[in-house]
C-alpha cells in the first residue's frame, strides 16, 4: 500500500486540486517568510494589484492603504488572478506587506515570525515604551493587536470593544471605537475568564468574535458594522473566544464550551455577507463531521464509519465537547487548513467510555468545503482535559537528513508532535515538559501510551499527575524562527491531584465532574520558556519563570524572541542562546500575544497587551479565594501568591528603540 | 444567702440552660416533611442595600426555615454539587462565578437575597434557576451558601466531606462579616 507523502501527492493530483504553477507557489509556501524572495516578486505584485482593485471597489481608504503599503518601484500589470473568483482559486493568498500584522498569528503558518530586523540582538537593550493605551476593561488581555497600514486594531475581553488606533498621530489616539454589546449573561458561561484572542483583517474588514457567540465584521476604515452573524447560543453554554482566520473568502470560526457539555464545531462564513457556508462538528455522524470519501487518515484507529458516534456511549457525543477555540493554520500549497479540537466532556472519563472521537484531534480540511482530508487523535479517551487546540505551526525542517514539511504541535498532553503535513503521520512526540500521565506514543499505531497509575478514579484521589489539566502548554501560542530553526514555547510546569465525581448535565451549566488541585511541578518554578529543536526532538535551551508563561511568543529576523510574564515583565531574549537581553515591567501581568510592525514612520515597533487573567490569572482577574484549592478548576491552588505580584490591568504597550 | 438556695438557683439555671440547649438541638436535628417555605416573591421587600430615604425602617428579613438545621444545610451541600453550582463557584473559592466564602456580597447576604439570586438570576452571568430548583431546595442551598462564610452555627455546618480535601470543612470556616460590595461594572465580575 502506498504510504505517506507519496500517497498524499497522488491524491492531490488525482483530485485535480493542484494548480498550475505549483512550483512557484512552493516557494511561497511559508507565507510572509518567503514573500520577500526576489524571484517571486513579479507574481507577488500581480496579486497585490488584484487585491488593490478589489479593495478600491469597496473602500477608498482601504485601497489607499494597500497601495501605499506596496514596495516602491515594482509595479506590474494585474495578473490573470484579477478575474478569478477567489473561492475557486486554491492558489496562495495575496501577498502581504512585510511589517503589517493582519491576523493574531501573523502568518498562515502560525509562526509568529517577523522579517523585521531593525530591532536585533545587539540593540534590543535600548528598547523603550513609546506610548500606551488603556482599553478600559480589567479582565485577562489575551488579544493580539493587529496593524494594517497606519492603523492598529485591538479587541478587549467582554464586552469585546474594538479600538482602531491611529499610528500616524503621536500617541496612537483612537480613530473610532466599535462596541458590539454582547449579552452580559455570557460572562456566566465562559469557563476561564471572559477573554478574546483578537481580530483578523481581510477584504477591508476587521472580523472578530463576541463572547455571546456572534461573529462581527466591521469596516476597517470607518468602524461601521458590515455584517453580524449569530452562530450559537449561550443558553447551552456556548461562547466564542478564539481569533478567526480568513482563508480566501471563508471566515473560519469555532466555539468554546468544553466545560459546559457544548458540542464543538468549526464554521466557515462567507467573507462578503457573513452567511454560513459550512459547519464541521467535532463529534457525531460522519455527515456532521464532514467526513466523506476523500478522508484518508494515516492510522487505522481513525478509520471507520461514524466514529464520532460509535466511540461514545449512547448519545453522549451530543454534549461531548471537542470545541474549536484555538488556532487555525493554512497551507496554501496543499490547500489544507489545520486545527485541533478540545477536550471531551465531561472531564470525568468514566461517563464516556470509548475513544471519544473527534475530541483532542487535529483535522486537515479543505477550506472551501470543510471536507476532512485526514485526522489524528493526539489523546484518545482523554483523561485529564488535554485539549488539542494548541497551534499547528507549519514549518519546513530537516528530518533524518532530508527537508520535510511538517506541523509542529506542542500539545496539552506535554508532547511536542511533529506531523507530516500531507498525511498526518507522527514523526516524533517527545515531552517538552515533565510528563508522567503517558509513557510515549507508539509511532506504528500513533496511539498515546497512557500511564495506568495516573488514570483518575471515581471518588478516589489520584495524586501527582503531570502535566495538569491546563496541559504542559495551554493556548499561549509559540513562535517558530526559520532562521534559528527553533520553536519558542511559552508554557507551564505544573502537576495535579484529581478525583473524578459524577457530573450532571444541565444545559448551560458546567459539565466537568472532576475535583482538581494543581501544584508546582518539579523544580518549583511554575513556568518555562523553552526553545525546542524539532529536528533533534529536544530543547536547545530553557528559561525558568516563577509563574506559568501564559503570554504568546514572538520571534523576529533580528534574532530576538519576546514574551511576557504573569508578574508583568516583558522580556527579550537572544533567539540563539536564550540569554536575556532586555526587560520592562508593565502595569499588570502579561498574558497577551506580542506582535511587531513597521510604523508609518518606517521604524520597527513591538506591541503587547498587559492585563492579567485567563484561566491561570483568574485568581486576580476574578478576585478568587485561594483558601479553596479547587477554585478555577484547581488552578488557584498553584497561583495563590499571584496577587502579591500583580493586580488587574488592561493596557496596550508599544515599544521602539530609543 | 444560704448555700442551699444558691444550689437551688444553680440547678434552676442549669435546667433552663439544658432546656435551651435541648431546644436548639431539636432545631438542629429537626426533620420537617411537610413544609411550605416562605416565597421570596411574597415578601413585601427584599432589600439589597441598607441605605433608605427618610427614616430607616428596620430591615425585616424572612426567617430561613433552615438556618439552624443541620440536615437542611447538608442537603444544601449535596444540592450545591447536583445543580452544578460547584462548577462555577468551586467549593466556595469561585471560578467562572465569584467566590462565596469571602465577605463580599454583591447582591446581599440574607437568606432571602441568596434565594432571590438562585431563583431569579443576576444580570452579569448568574443564571435563573427559578422553575427548576424548588423553593425548599433554594432555601436549603441558601443556608449552605451562608455556611461557606461562617454565617450558620458551627454545629449546624457540615463537618466532613466525601471528596478530596480542597479546603477546611465548612464547620471550621471563619465567620466573614458580610459586606455589601458594589454591583460590578459588566466585565469586571459576573
Amino acid at each position: 500500500m502506498v504510504r505517506g507523502p507519496v500517497r498524499a501527492a497522488a491524491r492531490l493530483v488525482h483530485s485535480g486540486r493542484r494548480p498550475l504553477g505549483a512550483g512557484i507557489r512552493l516557494l511561497r509556501g511559508s507565507g510572509a517568510t518567503l514573500a520577500a524572495a526576489a524571484g517571486a516578486a513579479a507574481l507577488l505584485q500581480a496579486g497585490l494589484h488584484a487585491r488593490t482593485a478589489r479593495l478600491a471597489a469597496q473602500s477608498p481608504a482601504a485601497a489607499v492603504r494597500a497601495t501605499t503599503a506596496a514596495p516602491a518601484g515594482t509595479a506590474s500589470p494585474a495578473g490573470p488572478r484579477a478575474s478569478a473568483s477567489p473561492s475557486r482559486s486554491p492558489g496562495p493568498p495575496p501577498p502581504e506587506p512585510v511589517g503589517e500584522w493582519r491576523r493574531a498569528a501573523g502568518d498562515y503558518a502560525n509562526t509568529r515570525f517577523s522579517e523585521l530586523d531593525e530591532i536585533n540582538a545587539s540593540n534590543v537593550g535600548s528598547l523603550v515604551p513609546v506610548w500606551t493605551f488603556s482599553v478600559g476593561v480589567l479582565r485577562g488581555q489575551e488579544a493580539a493587536p493587529l496593524v494594517i497600514g497606519s492603523t492598529m486594531y485591538v479587541t478587549t475581553p467582554y464586552p469585546n470593544i474594538l479600538y482602531a488606533l491611529d499610528l500616524a498621530k503621536p500617541g496612537g489616539p483612537p480613530k473610532w471605537t466599535y462596541k458590539p454589546e454582547p449579552d452580559a449573561a455570557s460572562q456566566g458561561v465562559a469557563c476561564c475568564d471572559v477573554v478574546n484572542r483578537g481580530p483578523v483583517f481581510a477584504d477591508g474588514k476587521i472580523i472578530f468574535n463576541t463572547l455571546d457567540v456572534q461573529t462581527v465584521a466591521v469596516d476597517a476604515a470607518t468602524g461601521r458594522e458590515v455584517w453580524r452573524t449569530r452562530l450559537g447560543s449561550i443558553q447551552n453554554g456556548e461562547t466564542m473566544t478564539m481569533s478567526p482566520l480568513v482563508v480566501k473568502d471563508r471566515v473560519l470560526v469555532g466555539n468554546s464550551g468544553g466545560e459546559m457539555g457544548v458540542r464543538g464545531w468549526l464554521t466557515a462564513l462567507d467573507l462578503k455577507t457573513g452567511r454560513q457556508v459550512w459547519r464541521a462538528y467535532s463529534t457525531g455522524p460522519d455527515q456532521d463531521v464532514l467526513i466523506g470519501p476523500n478522508f484518508k487518515p494515516f492510522y487505522a484507529d481513525e478509520r471507520g464509519k461514524d466514529l464520532g458516534v460509535r466511540t461514545w456511549p449512547g448519545t453522549a457525543w451530543q454534549r461531548g465537547g471537542g470545541n474549536v477555540w484555538g488556532w487555525i493554520s493554512y497551507d496554501p500549497e496543499l490547500d489544507l487548513i489545520y486545527y485541533g479540537t478540545a477536550n471531551p466532556g465531561p472531564w470525568n472519563p468514566h461517563q464516556r467510555p470509548g475513544d471519544n472521537k473527534w475530541t483532542s484531534t487535529v483535522f486537515a480540511r479543505r477550506p472551501e468545503t470543510g471536507e476532512a482530508i485526514w485526522a489524528y487523535q493526539f489523546t484518545p479517551h482523554d483523561l485529564h482535559d488535554y485539549d488539542a487546540v494548541n497551534e499547528m505551526v507549519l514549518a519546513e525542517i530537516t528530518w533524518k537528513g532530508a527537508p520535510r514539511k511538517v506541523i509542529l504541535h506542542p500539545d496539552r498532553n506535554g508532547r511536542l508532535y511533529v506531523l507530516d503535513r500531507a498525511t498526518g503521520e507522527v514523526l516524533s512526540a517527545e515531552p517538552f515538559v515533565v510528563v508522567n500521565s503517558s509513557t510515549g506514543v507508539d509511532l506504528r499505531t500513533g496511539r498515546l501510551q497512557v500511564a495506568e497509575d495516573k488514570v483518575p478514579q471515581l471518588n478516589q484521589v489520584t495524586r501527582n499527575i503531570c502535566p495538569v489539566a491546563a496541559g504542559g502548554k495551554d493556548w499561549q501560542p509559540s513562535s517558530y524562527s526559520p532562521r534559528t530553526k527553533l520553536l519558542y514555547l511559552p508554557h507551564q510546569n505544573l502537576c495535579m491531584d484529581e478525583e473524578a465525581t459524577t457530573a450532571n448535565y444541565i444545559a448551560g451549566t458546567p459539565y466537568v465532574g472532576m475535583n482538581v488541585k494543581m501544584t508546582p511541578g518539579p523544580g518549583d518554578h511554575r513556568g518555562e520558556f523553552t526553545a525546542w529543536n524539532p529536528s533533534e526532538a529536544k530543547p536547545a535551551w530553557k528559561v525558568n519563570e516563577r509563574f506559568p508563561v501564559w503570554s504568546g511568543a514572538l520571534a523576529t529576523a533580528g534574532d530576538v524572541v519576546f514574551y511576557g510574564t504573569m508578574e508583568g515583565w516583558f522580556k527579550a531574549l537572544d533567539a540563539r542562546s536564550g540569554k536575556e537581553l532586555w526587560r520592562f515591567k508593565t502595569g499588570s501581568g502579561i498574558i497577551g500575544q506580542p506582535v511587531t510592525y513597521r510604523g508609518p514612520d518606517g521604524k520597527q515597533y513591538v506591541a503587547v497587551m498587559s492585563g492579567v487573567g485567563g484561566w491561570a490569572g483568574s485568581i486576580v482577574a476574578g478576585d478568587l479565594d485561594a483558601r479553596d484549592s479547587s477554585a478555577a478548576l484547581g488552578f488557584v491552588n498553584a497561583m495563590r501568591d499571584l496577587p502579591q505580584y500583580t493586580a488587574k490591568g488592561g493596557m496596550l504597550y508599544v515599544f521602539a528603540l530609543r | 444567702m444560704s448555700s442551699r438556695s444558691v444550689s437551688r438557683r444553680a440547678a434552676a439555671a442549669l435546667a433552663a440552660g439544658a432546656l435551651v440547649a435541648l431546644l436548639g438541638a431539636c432545631e438542629r436535628e429537626a426533620r420537617r416533611f411537610r413544609e411550605v417555605p416562605p416565597t421570596v416573591t411574597g415578601m413585601a421587600v427584599v432589600r439589597e442595600v441598607d441605605l433608605q430615604p427618610g427614616n430607616p425602617i428596620p430591615v425585616v428579613t424572612a426567617r430561613s426555615p433552615y438556618a439552624e438545621n443541620a440536615y437542611a444545610v447538608s442537603q444544601g451541600k449535596q444540592l450545591f454539587q447536583a445543580y452544578n453550582c460547584v462548577g462555577c463557584h468551586a467549593n466556595g473559592g469561585g471560578g467562572m462565578g465569584p467566590p462565596l466564602m469571602d465577605s463580599e456580597w454583591i447582591y446581599g447576604s440574607a437568606p432571602e437575597n441568596i434565594v432571590q439570586t438562585i431563583l431569579g438570576g443576576r444580570p452579569n452571568g448568574m443564571p435563573s434557576f427559578g422553575g427548576k430548583v424548588p423553593a425548599t431546595q433554594a432555601w436549603q442551598l441558601a443556608a449552605y451558601v451562608r455556611s461557606l462564610s461562617g454565617l450558620v452555627r458551627k454545629d449546624v455546618a457540615p463537618g466532613r466531606s466525601d471528596h478530596m480535601q480542597v479546603r477546611v470543612q465548612e464547620q471550621s470556616l471563619p465567620e466573614q462579616r458580610p459586606r455589601t460590595s458594589t454591583v460590578p461594572p459588566a466585565s469586571e465580575r459576573p
